[in-house]
C-alpha cells in the first residue's frame, strides 16, 4: 500500500499542492491531467528524483519520504524512456540485475523471460538507437521490470505511439498489472485512463481535483473541468431556479431560453448541468415518455464515432447525442432536419461552478 | 549562403589559405630532412632517449593528475556551487600565463627549500633536474585541456539518463563508471590525448624546472642554439612524426569503437 500524505512540492515555477493519496498493491491509478498539470512532478516525487516541501509518502509503512533513489520500490518509466545508448538491448535490459550477484546464466534466463513478457525479445541484440518507439517502450518496460520494482511509475507510456502499438502495448500493461504490480500511469487522455485504470485521480493546477474509480469520476464529475477532460460533450452553464409544486425538481436555464429540468439540491444556484450522450433519446416526432425534458432541434452535423454516429443537434444550446448506424439509416437523419431530444431530469446532473 | 558562387569562392579562398598556414611549415621541415638525417636522427641515442622521456612524462603527467581532474570536471559539469565560474577560471590558467611564468611558479613550489621539496628529498624522488618536476610542468600547462573537454562531455550526458540508473537501484559510483563515464568517454579520451599531445609539446615550464634529463623540444633547442637550423631540424621533425603517427592512431581506435555502436 503506497500512501500520499499532504504531499505538497515547490518548484520554480510550478506547485504541487496538497496531494493525498491511496494506492493498493493490486491498483491501476491513472494520473489524468493536462500538459504542465503536475503528473509528471508527482511521479518524479514518488521516485525520489524531486523533493517535496511538505507531506510524507508511505509504503506498507515505511516513510520513503527521504529515502534514497535506488533504494526506493518503484520504478519509473520516463516519457522519452532513457535507453542507456551505449547499451544494447540485451545490456539494457540485465542493467539492475547486475548488482544482483546473479551469475550469468540467471541474467541471461531473466532477460529472455522479461523481453518475452514485453514482446522485445526480437530486439535483444540492437542497440536503442535502432528501435522505432514502440520496440523502445517495450525495452524500457523490460529494464524496469529487471529492477522488480513494486510499484511501476508510467509516464505518458502510449503517447507517440499508433493505434496498433497502443493496443499492443495496453495488454502488455494489463499482463504486468496483474503479475502483482501496482501501476501508477500518468495520461492526459481520459480513455487510455478509462481502459486500463481500476482508480483515475484528475489533477489540475498540481491540485488533485477528485480520486475514484473510473466509473465514479467519469459518471459523477465534481468540476466542469474533470466533466470536460473526460470527454462529457453535454455540458451547459446554467442559472437554477425551483420548480413550484415539484419538490426536489429544479430548473436550470441554459443560454437565457432553455429550460432543462433535473433533480436537484437546495442553494444550488449557478453552475453546469451535464447530461451523458447515450441518456439523450432522439426521435423524428415527440414520444409520449415519462420523460420530462422534450426539446425540438434542427441536426447541424452528423459524425463517425467509433462503431456509431454522434450527431449534433441545436435545440437552444447544442447537444451531442450518440445513435447507432441503424438508427442513423432508419430515420434518415441528416443536416438540416428537424427532430425531438427527450431525456429524464433524473439523467440530468448538476455541478458546482 | 555558401551555394553563392562568389561567397564560396572567398570562403575556399580564405580556408585555403589558413590551411598552407599550418601545413607549409610542417611540410618544409620534412622534405628538407632527407633520408639521410632521418636514419641518423632515429639512430642517435640522445634523440631516442629524449623522445622516450618525452612520451613517458607526458604520459605520467596524464595518468596521475587526470585520475583526479575528471572527478573534477564532472563536479564542474553537474554542480552548482558559489565560485563555480571562479574554478572555471582557475581551470583555464595555465593556458593563459606564459609557460615560462609557469615553470617560475612551478618551481617556488618544488624547489628544495619548499615543503614538497623536502618531502620529495626524503622519499628520493627530485623535482628540480628530475623526471618527477617535468612530468609535474608538462601536466600543469596541460590540464586544462582535459577538464574542459571532459567537462563538456559530461554536460553533454543527459542528467535524467543517471537519474534512470539510480532508479533502477545502481548506486552513484555504478551510475558515475557504467553511465556517465563510458557516455562522455569521446570527450574525455580527446581530452586525455589533448593533454599528452600539450604535455609533450612544452617546452617553456619544462626548461626551467628540468634542463636535464633534456626532453624532445629541449633537445631540440640545445642543438639549435649549439649547432644551428640543420641539426635541430631532424630531430624536430622526427619528433614531430613519432607524435603524429601515435594520435592518428589513437583517434582511428576510437572511430572504431564509436562506429560499432551505429
Amino acid at each position: 500500500m503506497l500512501l500520499i500524505d499532504k504531499l505538497s512540492v515547490q518548484l520554480d515555477s510550478f506547485a504541487l499542492e496538497d496531494i493525498s493519496l491511496r494506492v493498493a498493491q493490486d491498483d491501476y491509478l491513472a494520473l489524468l491531467g493536462v500538459s504542465g498539470s503536475g503528473k509528471t512532478v508527482l511521479l518524479e516525487v514518488l521516485a525520489g528524483l524531486v523533493k517535496p516541501a511538505k507531506g510524507k509518502i508511505l509504503f506498507n509503512g515505511s516513510d520513503l519520504t527521504c529515502e534514497k533513489i535506488q533504494k526506493r520500490p518503484v520504478g519509473l518509466v520516463y516519457q522519452d524512456l532513457s535507453l542507456f545508448p551505449h547499451l544494447n538491448v540485451f545490456k539494457n535490459i540485465a542493467y539492475p540485475l547486475r548488482k544482483k550477484g546473479l551469475t550469468f546464466q540467471q541474467v541471461h534466463e531473466r532477460v529472455t523471460s522479461l523481453a518475452a513478457q514485453t514482446g522485445a525479445d526480437h530486439l535483444l541484440d540492437r542497440y536503442p538507437g535502432t528501435l522505432s518507439g514502440g520496440e523502445a517502450q517495450r525495452v524500457a518496460l523490460a529494464r524496469t521490470l529487471a529492477a522488480d520494482p513494486d510499484i511501476l511509475l508510467l509516464d505518458e507510456p502510449l503517447s507517440n505511439l499508433d493505434v496498433q502499438l497502443k493496443s499492443g502495448l495496453r495488454s502488455v500493461l494489463r499482463n504486468i498489472h496483474k503479475s502483482g504490480k501496482a501501476i501508477i500511469h500518468v495520461t492526459h487522455d481520459f480513455m487510455e485512463a478509462a481502459t486500463l485504470a481500476s482508480k483515475v485521480a484528475i489533477i489540475e493546477n498540481g491540485r488533485l481535483i477528485q480520486f475514484g474509480t473510473p466509473e465514479e469520476v467519469f459518471r459523477h464529475p465534481k468540476t466542469e473541468f474533470v466533466a470536460r477532460f473526460s470527454g462529457i460533450k453535454n455540458l451547459f452553464p446554467c442559472k437554477v431556479n425551483p420548480v413550484s409544486g415539484s419538490p426536489g425538481l429544479y430548473s436550470g436555464r441554459v443560454n437565457d431560453q432553455l429550460e432543462i429540468l433535473y433533480l436537484g439540491k437546495d442553494g444550488e444556484t449557478t453552475g453546469y448541468l451535464m447530461i451523458p450522450q447515450e441518456d439523450i433519446l432522439i426521435s423524428e416526432e415527440l414520444i409520449e415518455s415519462s420523460a420530462v425534458n422534450r426539446l425540438q432541434g434542427m441536426i447541424r452535423e452528423i459524425y463517425l464515432s467509433g462503431s456509431g454516429m454522434e450527431v449534433v443537434v441545436d435545440a437552444g444550446a447544442e447537444f451531442v447525442v450518440s445513435v447507432s448506424r441503424r438508427s442513423h439509416d432508419t430515420m434518415h437523419l441528416k443536416p438540416g432536419k428537424k427532430v425531438w431530444l427527450t431525456f429524464k431530469a433524473s439523467a440530468v446532473r448538476f455541478i458546482e461552478g | 549562403m555558401l551555394q553563392n558562387w562568389k561567397t564560396g569562392l572567398v570562403f575556399l579562398f580564405l580556408s585555403g589559405l589558413i590551411l598552407l598556414f599550418i601545413v607549409a611549415p610542417l611540410a618544409g621541415m620534412f622534405l628538407k630532412t632527407s633520408g639521410v638525417q632521418y636514419l641518423d636522427t632515429l639512430a642517435d641515442v640522445e634523440v631516442r632517449r629524449s623522445i622516450r622521456l618525452t612520451l613517458f612524462s607526458s604520459l605520467a603527467g596524464v595518468m596521475v593528475f587526470g585520475l583526479a581532474a575528471i572527478p573534477l570536471a564532472y563536479v564542474l559539469a553537474r554542480k552548482d556551487f558559489p565560485g563555480k565560474g571562479l574554478v572555471n577560471g582557475l581551470v583555464d590558467l595555465p593556458v593563459v600565463i606564459p609557460h615560462s611564468a609557469a615553470g617560475i611558479a612551478i618551481l617556488g613550489v618544488v624547489s628544495r627549500g619548499t615543503l614538497i621539496g623536502q618531502a620529495g628529498d626524503v622519499a628520493g624522488i627530485q623535482f628540480v633536474g628530475g623526471i618527477a618536476g617535468i612530468v609535474i610542468a608538462m601536466a600543469f600547462v596541460s590540464i586544462p585541456f582535459l577538464i574542459n573537454a571532459a567537462r563538456d562531455g559530461f554536460e553533454s550526458v543527459p542528467e535524467k539518463l543517471e537519474k534512470a540508473a539510480l532508479n533502477l537501484g545502481a548506486s552513484p559510483w555504478r551510475v558515475f563508471f557504467t553511465v556517465s563515464l563510458p557516455l562522455a568517454k569521446r570527450q574525455v579520451l580527446t581530452g586525455l590525448t589533448m593533454m599528452w599531445a600539450r604535455g609533450l609539446s612544452e617546452f617553456g615550464a619544462v626548461v626551467i624546472i628540468a634542463y636535464h634529463p633534456m626532453v624532445t623540444p629541449v633537445l631540440i633547442w640545445e642543438r639549435f642554439t649549439s649547432f644551428g637550423l640543420s641539426y635541430a631540424r631532424p630531430v624536430a621533425a622526427v619528433f614531430v612524426l613519432v607524435c603524429l603517427i601515435i594520435f592518428v592512431a589513437m583517434r582511428l581506435l576510437a572511430k572504431q569503437r564509436i562506429h560499432k555502436r551505429h
